[in-house]
């Protein structure tokens, strides 16, 4: 919690002088409204902890203003998450697969993908066998928009692939 | 699933292999002579901002060559450098690791400045030459009257932002001057210098405190604060003082991280980048 709201924690720096004190530079997104912003540290300097839970959510659909997920622990209800709680996500949201959801006062302000997740290519340049000019991999689209930058030249359309939600990359075909 | 793969690639490795040897070569053509000391030894510093890695049953591993080069100069030994692995409890992040590699060198009749020059040289040679700008430690943080955590933190965001370009940092404040001899013609002030190369601090160096007495005072005023930041107690290096008690010739020194400047000379921005494994 900083300044009332609660934040997540982008990027923790260590910094210290060689004869001088240590401190933290930190970077921070206000998870309310985005907003992100540096603060300095002293080691050992403590901060409140928000008072937030998270639940595994199934995501049904997006009505294009909320995004739209229900608690599968049999109560099925429903919440709506706004664009800035599904941004880190946005390209990973499939229907019917399952997100852990963090919700502060019952209010969900952040979504988040598991690290690998499974999806369909829906566009991919047709790859010819021996053709290495391009190093030996074509970019392609996944069913949720997303852009995948290098999969091998053997995926076509229709494939399933395995991907680092981390990082973007493609790890593996599931199927084909 | 753990991962083997070093951290650095092969052009990091052959990088620092050359950068090693052109280290080597510097001193050899200045007749320094190369020196190992023990990495493992039975007292550490007294600083309060340095937290050695203790080894139950034998010491500390060692946070600089340092005194124990200086046992070497009191014992006569000419001017001397060490590529030494060097180790400091919890720090860990973009620009440190726990155990790091050491250049320090120690320059006979050499004061201070003189010091600057050769490090200047040194620089120039691995990174190709520039210009050095020199900015006193009051010009760099401004106001001095306040608490020493917030100088430190008004030193690190500003030393952060000497960047891009060379810059000596130098005189600063007598009680920042770790084991540096104040200036004779302005005791306000300690002949201490630091390098900070496109704001990564590189080294650290000093013309030479000598009196035994004055380091006795220091250290005792390291523990005082120790003790009152509730730090794990140290001694004080018995050897050292009675190296210093003999006979410290007159010497400039400064310690300089090598992975921080086969960083700097390779383009990148984190150590990741040069260190073979980062094991903690």
């Amino acid at each position: 919690m900083l300044e009332g709201d609660p934040c997540t924690i982008l990027e923790n720096e260590f910094v210290k002088p060689g004869k001088g004190q240590a401190f933290n530079r930190v970077k921070f997104r206000n998870l309310k409204n985005g907003r992100v912003w540096e603060r300095t540290f002293k080691s050992g300097e403590s901060l409140e902890a928000a008072d937030v839970m998270e639940s595994d959510m199934e995501y049904l659909y997006s009505d294009g203003e909320f995004w739209h997920f229900m608690r599968t622990d049999g109560s099925f209800e429903q919440i709506a998450a706004s664009q800035a709680a599904v941004a880190d996500c946005i390209d990973w949201l499939k229907e019917q697969d399952v997100y852990v959801v963090t919700l502060w006062n019952d209010d969900p302000i952040a979504v988040a993908a598991s690290n690998f997740v499974e999806l369909e290519v829906t566009e991919t340049d047709p790859g010819l066998k021996g053709d290495t000019a391009n190093g030996g991999t074509k970019p392609a689209t996944l069913a949720t928009g997303a852009t995948i930058k290098s999969v091998p030249l053997f995926i076509n359309i229709g494939d399933i692939l395995k991907v680092d939600t981390r990082t973007g990359e493609y790890v593996s075909r599931v199927k084909n | 699933m753990a991962t083997w793969q070093p951290s650095t690639d092969v052009d990091g490795l052959v990088r620092r292999a050359a950068l090693l040897g052109q280290l080597r070569e510097f001193f050899a053509q200045r007749q320094v002579v190369e020196v190992q000391t023990p990495v493992l030894a039975a007292s550490t510093v007294t600083d309060p901002d340095v937290e050695s890695i203790a080894v139950p049953g034998y010491g500390f591993l060692q946070t600089s060559p340092e005194y124990q080069m200086k046992r070497l100069l009191a014992a006569g030994a000419p001017s001397i450098y060490q590529l030494a692995p060097a180790f400091r409890h919890e720090e860990v992040g973009r620009l440190h690791n726990n155990e790091f590699t050491m250049l320090e060198w120690y320059r006979r009749e050499f004061d201070h400045n003189q010091l600057m020059g050769e490090v200047a040289e040194l620089v120039d040679a691995v990174l190709g030459p520039a210009t050095y700008a020199t900015v006193t430690y009051a010009e760099l943080v401004g106001d001095l009257n306040r608490p020493r955590d917030e100088l430190d933190l008004a030193f690190s965001v500003a030393s952060d932002a000497l960047n891009p370009g060379r810059f000596f940092i130098v005189d600063y404040p007598a009680d920042q001057g770790a084991l540096a001899r104040l200036k004779p013609d302005d005791s306000a002030v300690a002949a201490r210098f630091e390098l900070v190369v496109d704001g990564v601090e590189l080294a650290n160096g000093y013309w030479e405190l000598l009196d035994p007495h004055e380091h006795l005072q220091r250290f005792q005023q390291d523990l005082d604060v120790r003790k009152s930041r509730g730090l794990t107690p140290v001694e004080i290096d018995r050897a050292f003082i009675t190296a210093l008690e003999s006979g410290l010739p007159t010497c400039a020194g400064v310690a300089l991280g090598v992975d921080r400047l086969l960083m700097l000379a390779m383009g990148e921005r984190n150590l990741d980048r040069v260190l073979t494994f980062r094991n903690f």
